[in-house]
């Protein structure tokens, strides 16, 4: 006699306590801390923070412990978190050009006010292992310079009061707000950034890299890339002025684009802007990219490459969304299936008699 | 749950989800967009229903969660903990009993009676999205009641294959105006949309949409004259009930071939044979 499989719920919650199990690893050794992660694993948590559009070390280490090191699973958790917190207030715009730098580079310059700072950077480390890392030894601390950084003003604003790139304009409007709102295709420059600042840092990759590899080539110069430190203010009815309410460190990319331009306007450089929280550089250059690629129709482009298509690139970018549709073929399919199947079999049986009707008909030796 | 709100939404975003549930059932079959939140559950594993029960869910309602049309898989057992925790109501697995049924691919074989809600979990709730990727595309479509490539799809299967090879998510027509996803349900199930007593809700969480079939409603499946709508069939019946007009499940029993069919309805078989014992 046949009886049907049950107790998903014992299952569940024994699954639940093997992969907590799991994620403690050998109890000889000492519990991760959170404060260790936010500490040592500092890039990991600004990814974390930027694809879950949460301001939060602290939780975004969290996340990183719970999820065992899987990034999107961090993601997700801090994402899940972000959608029950009440929205207080709505900062005033931030302005970048402010930011206490802790680095600052233009690769369209040799020599720029305020300088090329590199700060704590990847660039130019041999990727060799250190294995005093693995020895344990002792880092000796960085040594802070002697003088404080002078201002950086915007590089694209250098060029800007020469009338060769394109002004940002602010027309005043609302911004959309992408977690309110659903997307309405097509969606306007300030939802697109939106969607990009919170898209998959390995997705926005692919995509700007496809861009240079002539899907929607747009000539990029990164104009100026910088990290550092901004004030977030918010507007006070009561006292009828901005207050600070403390500081965000951000990553952002200036990207400088191939010029446009016809016979009645005169011909400028045009923009890709890349903005995330904390330490996210090459995310920041990749959203730039895609940024510029998607302004194709807007400047009059030729929509030839997949990251110039709006509905592609922003439907997609979104990693909770994604692992999540992806990861649900893991559900039960049984009904579809057996569906499938019922038609598969009468197909097949139709093609059957069909082929042995013909085999009937076809004129034998015997007749000829 | 300490720390959460009645079934996990807070009061404005259920109250914008009802807004947006009340425009759907005023026009049957069309996809309401709304600001779909973030579940703690992943996206495809039935957000936006989850999403429209939290938003309807009082505390004296009574919830059945069914997923494949057993109340025994993962999923179900998941998310009606999930209720059981953040709303604390009342659950069942009998179809009767319930007045609100969230649903993954099946509607239960036993009638649904007036005043019961079933609540669908969507993955793609655009019938047009496989023709048409666009979704700026697809809403003109809709707008313009243009239909016409749905048909020669299904046309196109029948000169293939000699049947409409649609097997689930089966497209239909909503009181003579809107073409419908039902869902991945059988297209078994397409009949029982037609001029239900229960009220039929769509959540689709991931893509940020809604929809609604009234009580009475009618739904059409897409056919064409020499080839009408037909739902499957099955030589078998159940093994445990002998029921020989529900969906069944094929279970395979052994690695030499064995195999045999059980109700996908795990609450219909079982009363079935309660009642036989």
């Amino acid at each position: 006699m046949y009886v049907a499989v049950k107790g998903g719920e014992l299952a569940i919650a024994n699954a639940h306590r093997l992969l907590a199990d799991r994620r403690r690893g050998d109890r000889e050794q000492a519990e991760l801390e959170v404060d260790q992660i936010q500490g040592q694993l500092r890039l990991a948590v600004d990814r974390v923070m930027s694809e879950a559009s949460l301001y939060d070390s602290e939780l975004a280490a969290l996340a990183i412990k719970q999820a065992s090191g899987d990034m999107i699973e961090a993601v997700f958790l801090l994402r899940a978190y972000r959608t029950t917190l009440p929205r207080l207030a709505v900062s005033e715009p931030l302005d970048t050009g402010t930011m206490r730098i802790e680095r600052r580079i233009s690769a369209t310059y040799k020599d720029i006010p305020g300088g090329q700072v590199l700060g704590p950077t990847y660039d130019y480390t041999h990727r060799l292992l250190d294995f005093l890392l693995l020895a344990e030894g002792e880092t000796p601390a960085a040594e802070p310079g002697e003088q404080p950084l002078a201002p950086c003003p915007q590089i694209l604003e250098l060029l800007d009061a020469e009338g060769l790139i394109e002004r940002e304009r602010d027309d005043g409007s609302e911004p959309a707000d992408i977690t309110r709102d659903p997307p309405d295709y097509p969606v306007d420059r300030a939802a697109r950034l939106q969607m990009l600042a919170r898209g998959d840092e390995g997705y926005l990759l692919a995509l700007g890299y496809s861009t240079q590899r002539g899907y929607g080539r747009n000539h990029p110069f990164a104009g100026e890339i910088r990290l550092g430190q901004v004030e977030v203010e918010i507007f006070v009815e009561e006292w009828g002025e901005a207050v600070c309410v403390g500081e965000v460190a951000l990553s952002e990319c200036q990207m400088i684009n191939q010029f446009g331009g016809s016979r009645e306007a005169a011909p400028q450089f045009t923009r890709g802007y890349g903005l995330a929280f904390g330490h996210n550089e090459r995310k920041t250059l990749a959203m730039a990219l895609v940024d510029r690629a998607l302004r194709a129709e807007e400047l009059g482009e030729e929509v030839q490459g997949p990251a110039q298509q709006a509905e592609f690139v922003l439907a997609h970018a979104d990693n909770v969304e994604a692992s999540g549709f992806v990861s649900h073929l893991k559900l039960p399919h049984y009904v579809d299936f057996q569906s499938e199947l019922e038609l598969l079999r009468r197909l097949r049986r139709e093609y059957e008699n069909r082929m042995h009707d013909k085999e009937e008909d076809a004129p034998t030796e015997d007749s000829l | 749950m300490n720390g959460y709100n009645f079934a996990y939404l807070d009061e404005q975003t259920k109250r914008m989800i009802r807004r947006a549930l009340l425009k759907a059932v005023a026009i049957p079959g069309y996809q309401v967009p709304f600001g779909g939140r973030e579940m703690p559950m992943p996206y495809g594993w039935g957000t936006g229903g989850m999403q429209l029960t939290a938003s309807i869910l009082g505390a004296d309602d009574v919830l059945k969660v069914i997923d494949q049309g057993a109340d025994d898989t993962t999923n179900a057992v998941s998310i009606r903990a999930f209720f059981e925790r953040v709303a604390g109501v009342e659950t069942t697995t009998v179809t009767t009993a319930a007045s609100v049924i969230q649903t993954r691919h099946r509607i239960p074989e036993t009638p649904l009676e007036p005043g019961q809600i079933l609540v669908f979990q969507v993955p793609i709730p655009e019938p047009l999205r496989f023709i048409e990727p666009s979704e700026q595309e697809t809403r003109l479509m809709h707008a313009l009641e243009e239909y016409g490539v749905m048909h020669v799809k299904l046309y196109e299967d029948i000169a293939r294959h000699g049947h409409i090879a649609t097997t689930y998510a089966y497209p239909v027509k909503v009181a003579g105006r809107y073409v419908m996803d039902p869902s991945p349900i059988p297209k078994f199930d397409n009949p029982k949309l037609d001029m239900s007593p229960a009220l039929l809700l769509f959540g689709a969480g991931r893509e940020k949409r809604l929809y609604a079939i009234p009580p009475y409603t009618r739904v059409e499946s897409l056919d064409f004259e020499d080839h009408p709508f037909e739902v499957q069939r099955w030589d078998e019946r159940c093994a445990l009930c002998a029921s020989a007009d529900s969906f069944l499940d094929e279970v395979i029993t052994d690695d030499a071939g064995g195999r045999l069919f059980v109700c996908s309805d795990t609450d219909y078989c079982e009363s079935r044979r309660e009642e036989s014992a």
